[in-house]
């Protein structure tokens, strides 16, 4: 090893506290960097992987009862590649161990096994046997939620007959990596599971011998999509086809490349601010560096080192930490991609969810670690390769004193000399000061940005569970039922109270734009399931015409006034033009409300419902619930407070771990910038603090002094982190919302003290470390020597 | 003869420097009374500085006693020690150790915080000349003036003990001259126990008693019948 590289180790490993500081904030960037780039590229991939497996299809088209002759007609629209039609149902389950009823829904497959579009993947058990009608392969996430194994029995009612079905095999599929039930947001594994069944045994189950009621398409190459919907909707609108879409509106495949799209975002914010701080932190203590070796750079240049030598010399001191740390990082940053995959593996349901990272992501993250080095490092090494060796040799003039702001205001006279001595020290420096007061505010806004996501998923849960959707159990039904199912219901033990309202799919269409939307017929909006607005107040439905959430009139290019097309893709397929009367603020999903008689009015067939929210009594809830399991004609029976249970659980058990690594990483980035700044501040002014020992002040009133800088700019950090936490949780906001859901922004106090104090605890701790140092400094030695 | 203030019997103070053991003093005795002024005469590792830090409770002796009005100081610990300097001695060092932050006025200011019984800042500034200059940073000072606040510093705690290690070290002759004139009225005027350390053999006519240091001992003590004044000093 050369001279200047044995000095450089020696010295680093001298200054290895402020080193490892450095090293510490690089590995957490790093980290994070490499772990959600491991987690993007995993969960990207193994989708990719999962879906040319299991061949999902490109396009779903839902219609009533269609031949099967159909499905070779369909293969002859260009474009078309593969098709498949299959039957689907919405059954009620008994499932033992349950008492309230749980839905399932039935897919066809083939008898025999044989690949097929949307095929599945089986775990356990085996695939059906010749002529068993009753036997069913079961999704797993409803297997293991509800503890059942290969071999038990469920009950389900199918086309109003009550049967009991035997589970041979657990299974995934491709189309349900996001399991919910039909119309739901969050999973309920308990109570919806997807069932797969013999198609002939399903067939003769519901009448559907010879027809299917569900095509699955897959598109060749270079085919249109638009097109392929346009001429299949066209072809299947006589067979009660309902709206071709494309993998896009898939629900489960939204909500995945919706993840994948957020673990992407997350990759660049983190990882830029823990950079910055660590370019910034080398940038002082280098500076400090260079300017005690004036007269070392000085000596070297007059032995004949090159500028470049003595350039690279002290490029070494960023470079040292910034590889260290940056190893560290992407190892890290692998062990922590494998965990977090592992906790997305238990949110998504994949058959196999492979822990993938690319080199060339790892190759990028050490390349920007050493932008961040180089960075930091310019300044000193800049005025290192500039010092005339003649300057060098003399000591660094004086800084410069005067008078700042506080002097000639006269405020600085109000406070004692020690305090005026660390006010002075921030007023000299004003950008360093500043700058460090910035990173500080960075931690405090990772800890609060970080809770935020949670507390805005809380509120949308509050909103929706609480506010908006009073009802205990919603039960919809098979087919549109006449209103007088409402005094049915009514008549239950332990109906509380009952509202019914119909959902009408249908087409809008605004202009060039359209979009295949659900259409809610609600008779109120203040009953049992509410309208709430932006603000979280009670909202009046209109009378006549429609009523969109804001993010599908903005999708459609519609506002209040504008006169829409709607074509109802349901009986009797009527066309109506409906006004646009309001919009409405929703945080979930994508929702259009009409007045029950309005769209009985537009759609036609008046006095039909599909569904009814019930309010319950608790004590008689668990015989109604036997009563709804065997009540012919439901498709399901969704339950809110289970719904909100397992949802908070999910949340939880991620949120928890997330928690914990932003406070870890926060909490480094604050100790970083504070045990640094009072490093540097300690080697600039040691003497300065060894006179004042020598004075006579004690080692308690001069670590108050060099510490109390820190602690200024702490607290001026405190304010303007919690703003920029809030700015970041804007950002975080307008970025993770989608069409699925949109953050609201809401804070709650707790978390800024959270984050308080975890910056206060952080920065009392590097305080102590810096003070050991201090109490180990050697008084006579300094001030004998010439600064 | 006057009240003894400080008195070290037998003081030896061995270092390691590294792996070699330096012995700094060897069975110093000595006695220092109240008023007078000594200069500790002596070339560079003579022992002088080492001996100025023990009187001072910079330092502790490896063994021997130091005595401050009776008091053994040779044995106290850190937070005695600190509350000796701050109540009983005043320091002057060779570079001056101000606060670059602080104007002149304000680094006196520091030790009448902490001073039970202090000479205002301004005044302690007038008795070294500098009234005029009060408000200026150091930065604005040449170096005499730098260290006649030093000085002022010191002596703003009316200190028992003054201890100068070169104060004149980093100036130049005229000064150099001007600030052994201030320390001279510091003496005289306050009645302070001055010890001032230097290899400047000159400057010893301005002591009451001049102590002679080789080798971590002191090889002789004379007495001047005539003290010099600052001005009457040439070298």
């Amino acid at each position: 090893m050369t001279l200047l590289g044995r000095k450089l180790f020696r010295e680093v490993w001298h200054l290895r506290g402020q080193m490892l500081a450095v090293a510490a904030v690089v590995a957490c960037g790093i980290s994070v960097f490499v772990a959600m780039k491991s987690v993007e590229h995993s969960l990207a991939s193994t989708r990719l992987r999962y879906y040319a497996e299991e061949r999902f299809a490109d396009v779903f088209l839902g219609l009533k009862r269609a031949p099967l002759s159909m499905v070779d007609k369909a293969l002859v629209i260009e474009g078309v590649a593969a098709a498949r039609g299959r039957i689907v149902a919405d059954v009620t389950l008994d499932v033992s161990g349950l008492s309230e009823p749980a839905t399932g829904r039935l897919l066809s497959m083939p008898d025999h096994r044989r690949p097929v579009l949307n095929d599945l993947v089986l775990v356990e058990g085996r695939y059906f046997e010749a002529g068993q009608v009753d036997e069913v392969i079961a999704s797993r996430p409803f297997m293991e939620a509800n503890g059942l194994d290969v071999g038990d029995r469920i009950g389900a009612v199918i086309n109003g007959r009550w049967s009991s079905l035997r589970i041979v095999g657990t299974a995934l599929s491709p189309e349900y990596i996001y399991e919910v039930q039909p119309g739901g947001f969050f999973p309920d594994n308990r109570r919806f599971g997807v069932f797969w069944m013999s198609r002939s045994a399903l067939a003769s189950a519901l009448d559907m011998e010879g027809a299917f009621n569900d095509l699955s398409v897959q598109l060749s190459r270079d085919a249109s999509e638009a097109e392929v919907l346009t001429r299949l909707d066209h072809m299947f609108r006589r067979y009660g086809g309902v709206g071709a879409y494309g993998r896009g509106d898939h629900f489960s495949d939204r909500f995945i490349a919706d993840e994948i799209r957020q673990v992407g975002i997350q990759v660049t914010v983190l990882p830029t601010i823990f950079l910055c701080v660590g370019a910034f932190l080398l940038n002082i203590v280098l500076r400090r560096l260079v300017s005690t070796q004036r007269q070392q750079v000085a000596v070297m240049k007059a032995m004949g080192y090159t500028n470049i030598e003595i350039g690279l010399h002290y490029l070494g001191y960023a470079l040292l930490p910034v590889s260290v740390g940056a190893l560290a990082g992407t190892l890290t940053g692998l062990w922590l991609g494998r965990g977090l995959t592992a906790v997305y593996s238990d949110f998504y349901n994949f058959a196999e969810l492979y822990f993938m990272f690319r080199a060339s992501d790892v190759l990028l993250s050490v390349l920007l670690s050493f932008a961040a080095a180089i960075g930091g490092a310019y300044g000193a090494v800049r005025s290192v390769v500039s010092l005339p060796p003649a300057e060098g040799m003399r000591p660094e003039a004086p800084s410069s004193g005067g008078l700042g702001v506080l002097d000639r205001s006269g405020v600085s006279t109000r406070f004692s000399i020690p305090v005026r001595l660390i006010l002075r020290n921030i007023e000299r420096r004003p950008f360093k000061s500043a700058i460090s007061s910035l990173m500080i505010a960075f931690s405090l806004a990772i800890l609060v940005a970080g809770r935020y996501g949670y507390d805005a998923v809380s509120y949308m849960m509050f909103t929706e569970f609480s506010n908006k959707h009073r009802e205990d159990v919603t039960v919809m039904f098979n087919e549109p039922r006449s209103r007088a199912v409402g005094y049915e219901l009514a008549a239950f033990e332990g109906v509380v109270e009952q509202e019914l309202y119909r959902e009408e799919p249908a087409r809008l269409v605004c202009g060039h734009r359209s979009r295949r939307q659900v259409i809610q017929g609600i008779e109120r909006s203040d009953g049992i399931r509410r309208l709430l607005d932006a603000r979280n107040e009670p909202y009046r439905l209109p009378r006549h015409g429609l009523l969109l959430t804001t993010t599908l009139a903005t999708s459609l290019g519609a506002s209040p006034g504008d006169t829409l097309d709607v074509e109802f893709l349901q009986g009797e397929r009527r066309h109506a033009r409906v006004v646009l009367q309001d919009t409405i603020d929703e945080l979930l999903g994508l929702s259009a409300y009409m007045h029950l008689a309005e769209l009985e009015k537009a759609a036609g067939a008046s006095g039909v419902v599909s569904a009814a929210s019930l309010r319950l009594d608790a004590a008689y809830s668990a015989q109604l619930f036997s009563r709804l399991k065997e009540l012919p004609g439901v498709a399901g029976v969704t339950m809110l407070k289970a719904m909100k249970e397992s949802f908070e659980e999910v949340i939880a058990r991620s949120t928890i771990t997330s928690t914990l690594l932003l406070t870890v990483f926060a909490g480094i980035l604050a100790f970083a910038v504070v045990y640094n700044g009072a490093r540097i501040s300690l080697s600039e002014r040691g003497r300065e603090l060894s006179s004042l020992r020598v004075l006579g002040y004690t080692r308690r009133e001069i670590a108050l002094m060099l510490l109390g800088e820190q602690v200024v700019l702490t607290i001026a950090a405190i304010p303007f982190g919690f703003g920029l936490g809030m700015l970041l949780s804007y950002l975080l906001a307008l970025s993770l919302s989608s069409e699925l859901y949109r953050m609201p922004l809401v804070f709650m106090p707790v978390n800024f003290v959270f984050a308080f104090f975890v910056i206060v605890l952080v920065a009392l701790i590097s305080g102590v470390i810096v003070k050991r140092s201090m109490d180990r400094l050697d008084l006579i030695a300094v001030l004998k020597t010439r600064e | 003869m006057r009240n003894p203030v400080l008195e070290v019997q037998g003081v030896s103070k061995t270092y390691l420097m590294g792996e070699v053991e330096v012995d700094a003093l060897r069975n110093v005795s000595a006695s220092f009374y109240e008023g007078e002024m000594v200069v500790l005469l002596g070339s560079s590792g003579s022992g002088k500085s080492t001996l100025l830090n023990i009187l001072g409770g910079l330092d502790v002796p490896s063994s021997g006693s130091v005595r401050f009005r009776g008091v053994d100081i040779g044995a106290a610990d850190e937070a005695e020690l600190t509350s000796f300097r701050r109540r009983s001695v005043g320091f002057v060092f060779q570079f001056y150790n101000l606060i670059s932050s602080l104007t002149a006025l304000e680094n006196v200011g520091l030790v009448a915080d902490i001073a039970s019984d202090p000479m205002p800042a301004g005044e302690a500034l007038g008795l070294v000349g500098l009234g005029e200059r009060m408000h200026h940073f150091p930065s604005q000072l040449s170096g005499g003036e730098q260290q006649r606040v030093a000085i002022a510093r010191a002596v703003a705690k009316r200190p028992e003990l003054l201890l100068c290690d070169e104060p004149t070290g980093a100036l130049d002759y005229e000064t150099g001259k001007l600030v052994l004139e201030v320390l001279r009225t510091v003496n005289e005027e306050l009645g302070t126990t001055t010890l001032l350390i230097t290899h400047n053999a000159a400057i010893a006519g301005m002591a009451d008693r001049v102590f002679r240091m080789r080798s971590g001992e002191i090889t002789g003590i004379t007495e001047n019948d005539k003290k010099l004044n600052p001005s009457e000093l040439s070298w």
